[in-house]
C-alpha cells in the first residue's frame, strides 16, 4: 500500500467560509448560538444551526451548474476547492486526474421535501427543474461538472462513518492508480425536516449544515500523512455500538499526552477512552452527520498543519451503522 | 483495517460470482427470470402502487411481492418493518446467499447501490408532518427505515455477519458501481468475499419526477426504436455473491461466471443529459476493457443501458459505435428494460445477472416490442429469441449526474 498525504482541507460550517473560521470557532470552545427555524404547523420553531452567507460571495456560483443548486451543492465545491487551492486548475485543465468522493447520510433532503410537496399538490404540475437536485450524487456531479472532471466520482450514503470510509476508498484509487488526487467531501444541507427527525431521538441535539474536504495525494510527500483507518466495525440490532466502539479503540494507536483525540461523542457520553488532547467539534458546531465527521478530520489535520501536535486520531460513532477510526501524522516524526 | 499505509498490497486475484439473485417484474428468483429475459416478455402493466391520474404515463413495471419471506435471523417484528424496497433486497440476497453456500462470518463486506433506498418511508414521514393535529406516532421507526443503511444492516442481520458497509448513490449506474467496487476490492486482495448488488423500489416521488422531466413514456419503452418514446419505470433487487477464485475453488463452490473488468467515468456535460458525442461512455467501456485486457472485438454482447429516451439511446449508440468500430456490425446489443422497465439503482446489478443467464445459457435476451431500428445503431439489435455461443459480455450504466460505468463478464466453462 503506498502512503498517502493530506494535501489540504477546506470546510464550510456554522462558524464560517472557510477552515480558519472552523479554527477559531473551534478555539473559543463556546457553542455556537443556535438560530430559530419555523417547522410548519408549529408556532415553537425548531433550532438549528445554519452556515451563514458568504462574504463576499463566490465567483463560482455564478457557474452554469451551480445558478440553481442547493446550498450542499454550494458548500461542497466550497469545500472542496478549499482543499484543492491550486490544483483545482490543473483539474480543469486536463493535467490532473482528480478522483471525486462525496460522502453524506440525509443528502439533498430540502429539495426532495419541496419536490413531493409539489407532488402532493398536484403530480402533473411538479417541476421539472427540482426533482433533479433530490438525487444524492447531484452534488458530485455539479462539483466534477465544475472542475471539468472526467475521473471516477462516487457518493457514498451512510451514518457519520461514512466520511473516513471515504478517506479508505480514495486511498485506494490512488493506490491502484485510477485517479492522481482525490477529494473527498462529507456535506449535510439544512431543512426543517431533518430537524425535526433528529428531535425525534436526541432532543437536545442542535441540527447543523456545511460541508468539509480533505484532499489526499500519493506524491508528493507532504507535511501530514494519513496513517490508518480502523476496520468499519458496524452495529446492528443484533451487535451493540458498546461493542463496536471498543473494538475500533482497539485499532487505533493509544498515542500519548502530546497527541489529539478529535471525537464524534462528548465525553460524558463517550465510549473511546484514547489518551491525548479531546476535541469535540460537534459540541460547539451541532450535529451535521457526515458533515461533522468531515469537520473533525479536517480539525485534526489543522491542529496538525498547525504544528500544534504530532499525531492526531479521530473517533467517530455514528448515529445508527458503525464506529470507525481514523490516525494522521506529521511526517517529519517518521 | 480499511487503510494501513504500511499494509502490503495484494496481488490481482480472479473474481467468480458463485450466487445470484434477483427478483424483477418478470418474478422472483433465477428461473423466472431467464425464461422472461430468453423470451423477451414484457412485464409492463398499468401502475397500481399509487394515483398516477394526473400524470401523462400510467405504466410501470411493478412487481408483484410474495406474502412471505424467506426465513432468516430477522425478527418477525423487525420484518414487519420492512418496506417494499428491503423486502425485494432480502429476497434476492438470499437467493443468492442460499447459492453461494456462504456462512456466516465476522467481516464479509457488503456493498449496495441504489437512488432511492426505502424513499416510501420518506414520502410517508413527510406526509405525516406535515398534517394536523401533530403525530409522532410510527415517525421515529419511519425515520430509521428509511435510512438507505438501514437495509445494509437488516442484510447483516438475516444472514448473520457482520459488515463493513458500502452504499453507493450513484444514480442509474448504482448498481454496477456497487459491484465494480466489490469486483476492484476482491482483485486487489482488500477482500475474499463480497456481497454486492442494487435495490430501488417504485414510488410516487421518483415516478413524478420523471414524469415531470417529460422521460416517461406512456407505452411500454422500445429501446433503440426509431420511434420510441421515453423510458418505463421499474423496481426489483438483484444481488451477487462474489469471490476470489481462490476462495471459491478451496470451497468447491459452484461457479456461475466470471467478472473481468470494470470501467467508471463522469459526463461532465449536464446534470441529466449525456454528452451527445458519447465521450464518457465510451471511455467507460474502454476503461472496463483496459481492466478485463480484451480489446472490444472479444465482447460478443451488450446489454445495453437503453433506456428508450431520444437523447440516451442516440448517444449509447454513438459510443457503442466508435467503440466497436468496424466489429460493430457483429456485435449483438439489446437493453433488458424493454422487459423489466428502468430499475434505476437496481439497473445495473439486474442487467449483471442477465449477463450470467446469457452467457450460462448461451442465448441472447431480446427486445420483442422493438419496431424500426434507429439507424443511428451500426450493431445488430436482439430482436428474436436467439441463441448464440458467447464467451463476454458488457453491461452499461449510466445515470444522472453523469455516472457511467461499465462492466465485462466471461462464461465460467
Amino acid at each position: 500500500m503506498s502512503r498517502i498525504f493530506v494535501h489540504g482541507t477546506g470546510a464550510i460550517s456554522p462558524a464560517g467560509w472557510g477552515v480558519a473560521a472552523l479554527r477559531e470557532a473551534l478555539e473559543k470552545n463556546v457553542p455556537l448560538p443556535g438560530q430559530a427555524m419555523a417547522r410548519p404547523g408549529w408556532e415553537k420553531p425548531l433550532s438549528i444551526r445554519p452556515v451563514p452567507p458568504p462574504s463576499p460571495r463566490p465567483a463560482f456560483f455564478a457557474h452554469a451548474r451551480l445558478r440553481r443548486a442547493g446550498a450542499m451543492a454550494q458548500h461542497t465545491v466550497a469545500a472542496a476547492l478549499e482543499a484543492l487551492g491550486g490544483d483545482a486548475e490543473r483539474v480543469q485543465a486536463g493535467e490532473l486526474r482528480l478522483g471525486v468522493i462525496v460522502c453524506m447520510m440525509a443528502g439533498g433532503v430540502a429539495y426532495s421535501r419541496r419536490f413531493y410537496e409539489e407532488v402532493l399538490r398536484d403530480p402533473a404540475t411538479a417541476s421539472p427543474l427540482i426533482f433533479p437536485e433530490t438525487v444524492f450524487n447531484a452534488p458530485a456531479s455539479h462539483l466534477g461538472a465544475y472542475l471539468n472532471s472526467p475521473t471516477i466520482n462516487y457518493t457514498l450514503v451512510g451514518d457519520q462513518g461514512t466520511f473516513l470510509q471515504g478517506l479508505a476508498l480514495a486511498a485506494d484509487w490512488l493506490d491502484d492508480g485510477r485517479a492522481d488526487g482525490c477529494v473527498v467531501v462529507g456535506a449535510e444541507e439544512m431543512d426543517w425536516i431533518v430537524a425535526d427527525a433528529i428531535r425525534l431521538f436526541q432532543r437536545d441535539t442542535i441540527f447543523a449544515a456545511g460541508a468539509g474536504a480533505v484532499y489526499l495525494k500519493k506524491n508528493p510527500e507532504a507535511a501530514i500523512e494519513l496513517a490508518s483507518i480502523t476496520d468499519s466495525f458496524t452495529f446492528t440490532k443484533k451487535k451493540v455500538r458498546l461493542d463496536a466502539a471498543q473494538k475500533m479503540e482497539l485499532q487505533l494507536p493509544t498515542g500519548g499526552a502530546g497527541e489529539l483525540l478529535c471525537a464524534s461523542e462528548s465525553k460524558k457520553f463517550s465510549q473511546v477512552n484514547l489518551p491525548g488532547q479531546r476535541l469535540e467539534p460537534k459540541s460547539i458546531l451541532g450535529e451535521a452527520f457526515v458533515a461533522s465527521a468531515a469537520w473533525q478530520c479536517v480539525a485534526a489535520c489543522d491542529a496538525l498543519f498547525q504544528k500544534k501536535f504530532t499525531a492526531a486520531n479521530v473517533s467517530v460513532i455514528g448515529a445508527n451503522q458503525q464506529a470507525i477510526g481514523a490516525r494522521f501524522q506529521r511526517t517529519e516524526i517518521l | 483495517m480499511l487503510f494501513l499505509s504500511s499494509k502490503k498490497s495484494g496481488s490481482a486475484n480472479r473474481v467468480v460470482i458463485t450466487g445470484a439473485g434477483i427478483v424483477t417484474a418478470l418474478g422472483a428468483g433465477w428461473k423466472l427470470n431467464a425464461e422472461g429475459f430468453r423470451a423477451g416478455r414484457t412485464a409492463i402493466r398499468p401502475v397500481t402502487l399509487f394515483d398516477v391520474s394526473r400524470q401523462r404515463t400510467k405504466i410501470a413495471a411493478e412487481i408483484d411481492l410474495p406474502e412471505i419471506l424467506p426465513r432468516t435471523h430477522l425478527s418477525e417484528k423487525n420484518l414487519r418493518r420492512i418496506s417494499r424496497a428491503g423486502r425485494m433486497l432480502l429476497l434476492a440476497a438470499h437467493e443468492a446467499w442460499t447459492q453461494s453456500g456462504w456462512q456466516p462470518e465476522e467481516n464479509l463486506p457488503v456493498v449496495l447501490g441504489t437512488t432511492s433506498g426505502e424513499m416510501q418511508l420518506g414520502q410517508d414521514y413527510l406526509e405525516q408532518a406535515i398534517c394536523s393535529p401533530h403525530r409522532s406516532k410510527k415517525q421515529a421507526t419511519r425515520v430509521a427505515y428509511y435510512q438507505v443503511q438501514r437495509q445494509g444492516l437488516d442484510l447483516c442481520d438475516a444472514f448473520g455477519f457482520q459488515g463493513p458497509i458500502t452504499i453507493i448513490a450513484n444514480a442509474c449506474a448504482s448498481g454496477s458501481n456497487a459491484i465494480g467496487h466489490a469486483f476492484e476490492m476482491l482483485r486487489h486482495g482488500r477482500a475474499e468475499k463480497v456481497l454486492a448488488g442494487g435495490y430501488d423500489a417504485l414510488c410516487h416521488l421518483t415516478f413524478a419526477g420523471f414524469d415531470s422531466l417529460q422521460a416517461l413514456a406512456p407505452t411500454p419503452c422500445r429501446p433503440f426504436d426509431e420511434e420510441r418514446n421515453g423510458l418505463t419505470l421499474g423496481e426489483g433487487a438483484a444481488m451477487l455473491t462474489l469471490e476470489t477464485l481462490a476462495s471459491a475453488e478451496k470451497r468447491g463452490a459452484e461457479i456461475l461466471g466470471e467478472i473481468i473488468g470494470y470501467g467508471a467515468t463522469t459526463d461532465t456535460h449536464h446534470l441529466t443529459q449525456p454528452h451527445p458525442e458519447g465521450n464518457a461512455a465510451l471511455a467507460a467501456m474502454d476503461a472496463a476493457c483496459a481492466s478485463a485486457k480484451i480489446s472490444p472485438a472479444k465482447i460478443a454482447y451488450v446489454n445495453a443501458h437503453g433506456t428508450a429516451t431520444p437523447q440516451n439511446d442516440a448517444t449509447e449508440a454513438v459510443a457503442i459505435n466508435r467503440w466497436a468500430g468496424e466489429g460493430a456490425k457483429n456485435l449483438a446489443v439489446s437493453s433488458t428494460k424493454a422487459s423489466i422497465g428502468h430499475l434505476l439503482g437496481a439497473a445495473g446489478a439486474a442487467e449483471a445477472v442477465v449477463c450470467l443467464m446469457a452467457l450460462r445459457g448461451q442465448w441472447l435476451p431480446p427486445e420483442i416490442s422493438l419496431g424500426k431500428i434507429d439507424p443511428v445503431c451500426r450493431f445488430q439489435v436482439v430482436r428474436e429469441p436467439t441463441d448464440k455461443k458467447i464467451e463476454t459480455a458488457l453491461s452499461n450504466s449510466f445515470g444522472f449526474g453523469g455516472a457511467n460505468a461499465s462492466l465485462i463478464f466471461r462464461r465460467w466453462a
